[in-house]
C-alpha cells in the first residue's frame, strides 16, 4: 500500500513539474514577491533628494551642512545660491526638501542668539514629508548636542533617549521580510494544491484514478504531499535569502520555527484540498484561492496590525492561520522567542489545520461523483 | 468509376467562376509548442453545386480544418480559395457572411427557449420580420420541434439540440451550408431526420452542402465523397467510385457451431482474406484480387454458409488504407491468432456482471431507469445508445465512479455499492477521451498505472515489459504521451487498463472517431481478451461496432429496449417491408416501438 501511494506521489509531482504553467505558478509569484516586499516595499525613506542653500561662509554652516551629507538618509542633488531657486526644484520634484542657512547663522551660533535654520519641504505626500522631517530634527539635534558639550554649554533639561529593541535601527525591512515566508508559503501551497483536482478533471485523468483500487483518503494524501514538500523547500528558500541577502538577524531557534511551519502548512494544504474538492475547473480553483488568499492576508497582520482593525474583525482574523504564523516568524526572527512561549500560537494553528483537512476529506469523498 | 487521385482533381476540370467551393493546393498547419502539424497537405477539390458533399475521415484527419478554411475563419498558409465567387482570404468577412456553418458544438444559448434561440439566430443574419413566421413554421415543422417552442435549448435532448443548431443555420438559408459533424452521438431516428432536411433544403433550396462525418455509413447517402486521412485527399467521387471495383470480392461466411471471434481470427490470418469483421454471428470478408473463385475453399474441412454481398464504403476506405500503408513499407499488423478451440460454455456459465433494478437519480431526472441485466464471463456485451442515454452512468456506477440510488451491482462477485476499491482492483477502463497524463512520458505512465495497480518487484517490471512488447510501445517510450498520434494513445490507453490482468475490461466508446484499421486492430485486441475469458464491456454509438459484440443491449433514455445477440436484436425489427435490416433498422424499430407504448 506504501508503495502504491508513493507512486502516486512520484506521479504528482511529475505531472506538477512538467505542465509548464504549474512550473511557472511555482517559480513566478515567489520570485515576484520576493522583489517586490524586499525592495519595493518600505516604510523607510533613504537617500531623500535635497538641496543645500548656504549663505554663511562660516565653519559652523558647512559642519551642518556636512551632516546632512554624511547622513544615508538624504542625497544632495544642488547647492543652491539665490532665493529665486528654491520654487522650480521643490514644484518639479526635484528636491523633497532646501536646507536653507541664513547668512546670519554662524554669527547667532557665536552670540548665543537663536540661530535659525529654515527647511522648506515639499507637503504634497505629508506621510513621506513627516518622515523626512524626522530625519532632519534628528541631524539638527545631533549637531546642538555637540555644539552644546564643545563649548561648555548646558545641554537641554529633559532629553529623550531612545533605544527600540528588536530593530534597533527600526528598519521595515526586517518587519517585511519575515512575513513574506508566511505570504509566499501560503500562495504557493495554495495554487499547487487547490489546482490538483482541478486539472484532472478537466483533462479528464481523474476518472481514470478513480478506477484503479486507491481509496479516496490516499489520493488525498497523495495530492498534499506536493503541496506540502513544496511549500517546505520555498519557506526554506526564503529564509535562507532574508538572512544572508536581505541581512534579518535570525535570533530564535530554528525548531520553533519549522514546528510553526509545518502547523502552518496543514492549514494550508487543508484549505486549497477543500478548495480542490469543491472546484470542476483549474479556473475555479484559481478564483476560489484568492477568495480565501485576499482576506487571509490582510487580516493577518502582514502590512496593517491587527490591533488597528475594529473589534468584530479582529475576531475574525482568530480562524486566519496566516494571523498565528505572522506572530511566530516574527517572534523567532527578531525577539528569538522560545518554543515553549509559542505554544499559544502553535495549537489554534493545529486545530485549524485538522479541521480544514477534515472537512476537506469529507467533501472530497461526496464530491467524487 | 475510380475516384480522382488527390492531385489532378483540378487539372482535369476547368475551374469555372461559377463553382460554389473550389481549393487549389491549400495547405495549413499548427505549431503546438515545438511540435508542428500539418493539417491540411496539399488539398485541392471542388465541390458539386446543389448536391451534398460528404467529407469523411477518422479524428485528427483535418476535417474540421478544411470546414473553417472553407468558412472563411481560418487563413490558409498557402494555395487558393474560392467561395461563392470570393477569394476566402481577401473577402474573408464576405464569406463568413454568405455561407452557413455550424460547428461541431453549435452555439446554442442553453438558458433561451427554443423560440428565442431561433429569434436570436434570425436577428444576427438579418432576417426581415416579415419573412419570419413563415420561416420558423417551416423550419419548426421540419424539425419535429413544433411542441418545444418554449422549453430552454439546455433541456432538449442531444438529436433535438442538433437539429435546433441546424434550424438557426437554416433560418437564413445560406447558398452554401457547412456541418461540422452534425449527426456524430445523435441516435438514429434523429440521424435520419437530420439528413431528411439536409435532402429537402438541396432539393427545394438548390443549396450546395459539405457535410462531415466519421461515420462511414453516411458516406452512402451523399452524391459525392471527400475522404481525408492525415491532412491529405485519399480521393473524391461518388461514392460507389470508391468500393464498385471491389465488386465480387465481399462475402459474409457463417460456420455453424463455430463462434464467429474464432472464425474471424482463422480468416483473417490467411493471405487470400484482405480484411475479415465480424459481422452478427458471422464474419464479413474482403478477398484479395482474384480470389473470388477461391472463396469456398478458404477453410478446408469446415462446412461454411457463404454468401455474396455487395461492397460498401467502408471496404473501398480499408483497400485505400491498406495499398497506403504496403506504399509506406509498413507490414499489416498481424497479432498471435487465438490458439485452440474456444471453449463454449463449460466454466464461463458465471455472471461476471449483475446489474438488479439500478436506477440513478440526479435531482428530478432519471438517468437510469429500473435497469436489469447480466454478463456473462468472457462475454462481449455491448451497450448501444445515443449520447444521453444513460450508457455512461450505468458505466459509471458498474465502475463504482458513481454510487446508485437504488438497486444492485455485482462486478465480479463483488457488491461495487459495499467494496468499491475491492472491486476495482479486479477491472479495467478506457475511456473514449485520452484519459491519461498527457504531461508524463509512455513510460512514466505505464509505471504509476502498473503501481496503482499494486503490482510489485518482478511482476511489475514484468507487465510493463509486455506492455512495450505487446502493443509496440518501445520506439515511443520517452515521447510525452500527449503529442503522441491517436493510434498510439489508443494501445497506451488500453496497455495501461491492462496492466494488472484484469478480469473485466470497461471499455467507454473505444473507437470513436479512429480510422476502420485502427479500429479492426483494437478489436483484434479485444478479442484475444475475450477468448482468455475476460469479460469486455463496451459502450457505443457506432451500429457497426455492435456487431462485433456477443450480446447488445439498447438503451434509450434510460430505459433497455432491447437485449439479446446482434442476430436476434436485428431479427425483432424484421418485417414484411424490411426484410434484412441492419443494426439501425433495429435501433429505430425499438425506439419506434416505444414511442407507440401506452401511457408514453
Amino acid at each position: 500500500m506504501i508503495s502504491r501511494i508513493i507512486a502516486l506521489v512520484i506521479k504528482e509531482f511529475l505531472a506538477l513539474l512538467k505542465d509548464p504553467k504549474s512550473r511557472f505558478v511555482i517559480i513566478g509569484p515567489p520570485v515576484a514577491q520576493l522583489i517586490v516586499f524586499g525592495y519595493a516595499a518600505t516604510y523607510d525613506l533613504t537617500h531623500v533628494p535635497y538641496a543645500i542653500y548656504n549663505e554663511s561662509p562660516c565653519a559652523e554652516a558647512r559642519a551642518l551642512a556636512a551632516r546632512f551629507r554624511g547622513s544615508t538618509n538624504f542625497s544632495e542633488v544642488a547647492r543652491i545660491t539665490r532665493d529665486g531657486q528654491i520654487a522650480p526644484l521643490i514644484d518639479n520634484r526635484k528636491v523633497l526638501l532646501v536646507v536653507h542657512i541664513g547668512p546670519r547663522f554662524g554669527r547667532d551660533l557665536q552670540q548665543r542668539a537663536d540661530a535659525r535654520v529654515q527647511i522648506i519641504l515639499d507637503g504634497r505626500d505629508s506621510n513621506t514629508a513627516l518622515l523626512a522631517m524626522g530625519y532632519v530634527r534628528k541631524i539638527v539635534n545631533d549637531f546642538n548636542l555637540k555644539w552644546a558639550t564643545q563649548h561648555g554649554l548646558p545641554r537641554p533639561f529633559a532629553r529623550l533617549v531612545v533605544r527600540s529593541w528588536f530593530n534597533p535601527n527600526l528598519l521595515s525591512r526586517w518587519f517585511i521580510v519575515p512575513g513574506i515566508v508566511g505570504l509566499l508559503t501560503l500562495v504557493v501551497t495554495m495554487l499547487v494544491t487547490a489546482l490538483s483536482v482541478a486539472r484532472e478533471r478537466e483533462q479528464g485523468t481523474f476518472d481514470q484514478l478513480l478506477v484503479t483500487p486507491y481509496r479516496p483518503w490516499e489520493i488525498l494524501i497523495a495530492k498534499a504531499v506536493p503541496g506540502f514538500a513544496i511549500g517546505m523547500l520555498e519557506a526554506t528558500l526564503i529564509i535562507l535569502v532574508a538572512i544572508f541577502w536581505f541581512q534579518v538577524p535570525l535570533m530564535g531557534s530554528l525548531p520553533a520555527l519549522y514546528t510553526g511551519l509545518f502547523l502552518f502548512l496543514l492549514s494550508g494544504i487543508g484549505v486549497g484540498l477543500m478548495i480542490s474538492s469543491l472546484s470542476v475547473t483549474q479556473q475555479q480553483g484559481l478564483l476560489g484561492a484568492f477568495m480565501f488568499l485576499v482576506p487571509a492576508i490582510i487580516l493577518s497582520g502582514f502590512a496593517t496590525p491587527i490591533l488597528n482593525m475594529p473589534p468584530i474583525v479582529q475576531k475574525i482574523t482568530l480562524v486566519n492561520p496566516m494571523r498565528y504564523f505572522m506572530v511566530i516568524v516574527r517572534g523567532v526572527f527578531l525577539e528569538g522567542t522560545p518554543f515553549h512561549l509559542l505554544v499559544s500560537q502553535f495549537w489554534p494553528l493545529a486545530v485549524i489545520g485538522i479541521a480544514a483537512l477534515a472537512v476537506a476529506a469529507w467533501l472530497f469523498r461526496r464530491r467524487l461523483y | 468509376m475510380a475516384p480522382a487521385a488527390a492531385g489532378d482533381v483540378c487539372t482535369d476540370r476547368v475551374v469555372s467562376d461559377r463553382a460554389v467551393l473550389t481549393f487549389r493546393s491549400i495547405r495549413r498547419s499548427f505549431r503546438s509548442g515545438k511540435r508542428c502539424v500539418e493539417a491540411l497537405k496539399d488539398i485541392s477539390l471542388r465541390l458539386l453545386p446543389g448536391k451534398v458533399t460528404g467529407l469523411i475521415g477518422p479524428d485528427g484527419s483535418g476535417k474540421t480544418t478544411l470546414m473553417r478554411t472553407a468558412a472563411g475563419l481560418l487563413p490558409p498558409d498557402s494555395g487558393q480559395g474560392r467561395v461563392l465567387g470570393m477569394d476566402i482570404v481577401r473577402h474573408a468577412p464576405a464569406v463568413q457572411a454568405a455561407v452557413g456553418y455550424m460547428p461541431q458544438r453549435f452555439g446554442l444559448y442553453e438558458d433561451l427557449t427554443v423560440q428565442e434561440n431561433l429569434d436570436l439566430y434570425a436577428d444576427l443574419q438579418g432576417v426581415p420580420g416579415k419573412l419570419r413566421p413563415e420561416r420558423y413554421r417551416e423550419l419548426m415543422h421540419m424539425t419535429g420541434l413544433e411542441a418545444f417552442g418554449r422549453r430552454p435549448a439546455g433541456r432538449l435532448s442531444g438529436g433535438m439540440k442538433q437539429k435546433l443548431g441546424l434550424a438557426c443555420t437554416l433560418v437564413h438559408p445560406p447558398p452554401l451550408l457547412l456541418l461540422d459533424e452534425p449527426t456524430v452521438g445523435v441516435d438514429p431516428v434523429s440521424r435520419r431526420e437530420l439528413w431528411q432536411i439536409v435532402d429537402r433544403f438541396v432539393r427545394e433550396e438548390g443549396t450546395t452542402v459539405l457535410l462531415s462525418t466519421a461515420y462511414l455509413d453516411e458516406a452512402e447517402r451523399c452524391s459525392e465523397v471527400i475522404l481525408l486521412y492525415d491532412g491529405e485527399l485519399l480521393g473524391q467521387g461518388p461514392p460507389a467510385g470508391f468500393c464498385d471495383h471491389l465488386e465480387g470480392r465481399t462475402f459474409v461466411m457463417r460456420v455453424p457451431g463455430m463462434h464467429p471471434r474464432d472464425l474471424q481470427a482463422k480468416l483473417a490470418a490467411l493471405p487470400a482474406v484482405n480484411d475479415a469483421v465480424i459481422h452478427g454471428d458471422g464474419v464479413r470478408l474482403l478477398l484479395a484480387p482474384q480470389m473470388s473463385a477461391a472463396a469456398d475453399k478458404l477453410l478446408p474441412g469446415v462446412v461454411a454458409e457463404l454468401q455474396a454481398v455487395p461492397p460498401r464504403f467502408e471496404d473501398g476506405f480499408v483497400a485505400l488504407l491498406n495499398q497506403r500503408r504496403r506504399q509506406a513499407n509498413r507490414p499489416p499488423v498481424v497479432l498471435q491468432p487465438v490458439s485452440g478451440a474456444r471453449e463454449t460454455g463449460g466454466k464461463s456459465d458465471g455472471h461476471a456482471i449483475e446489474v438488479r433494478d439500478v436506477q440513478r437519480r440526479f435531482g428530478n431526472f432519471f438517468a437510469v431507469k429500473k435497469v436489469n441485466f447480466f454478463v456473462k464471463t468472457g462475454e462481449v456485451f455491448g451497450l448501444l445508445g445515443a449520447n444521453g442515454a444513460g450508457k455512461t452512468t450505468t458505466f459509471r456506477m458498474l465502475c463504482g465512479l458513481l454510487p446508485p440510488s437504488a438497486g444492485k451491482l455485482y462486478v465480479a462477485g463483488v457488491d461495487v455499492r459495499r467494496t468499491a476499491a475491492a472491486a476495482r482492483a479486479k477491472i479495467g477502463y478506457m475511456s473514449q477521451k485520452f484519459s491519461l497524463y498527457g504531461s508524463l512520458s509512455v513510460a512514466q505512465n505505464l509505471q504509476f498505472f502498473s503501481s496503482a495497480y499494486g503490482l510489485k518487484g518482478r511482476r511489475r517490471s514484468e507487465r510493463i515489459a509486455w506492455a512495450f512488447q505487446e502493443f509496440e510501445l518501445a520506439p515511443v517510450a520517452d515521447a510525452v504521451s500527449a503529442t503522441l498520434p491517436l493510434g498510439y494513445k489508443q494501445r497506451l490507453a488500453l496497455a495501461c487498463a491492462l496492466m494488472h490482468q484484469p478480469d473485466i475490461l470497461f471499455l467507454d466508446e473505444p473507437t470513436s472517431g479512429v480510422d476502420p484499421l485502427a479500429r479492426r486492430e483494437f478489436w483484434q485486441r479485444i478479442n484475444l481478451l475475450a477468448a482468455r475469458q475476460v469479460t469486455v464491456m463496451v459502450t457505443t454509438h457506432f451500429m457497426e461496432e455492435a456487431e462485433y459484440c456477443d450480446r447488445l443491449a439498447i438503451m434509450v433514455a434510460g430505459e433497455i429496449l432491447a437485449l439479446g445477440t446482434p442476430s436476434a436484436v436485428k431479427r425483432r425489427a424484421r418485417s414484411d417491408g424490411c426484410r434484412k435490416p441492419t443494426m439501425e433498422d433495429a435501433f429505430i424499430h425499438v425506439i419506434q416501438s416505444r414511442e407507440m407504448r401506452p401511457g408514453i
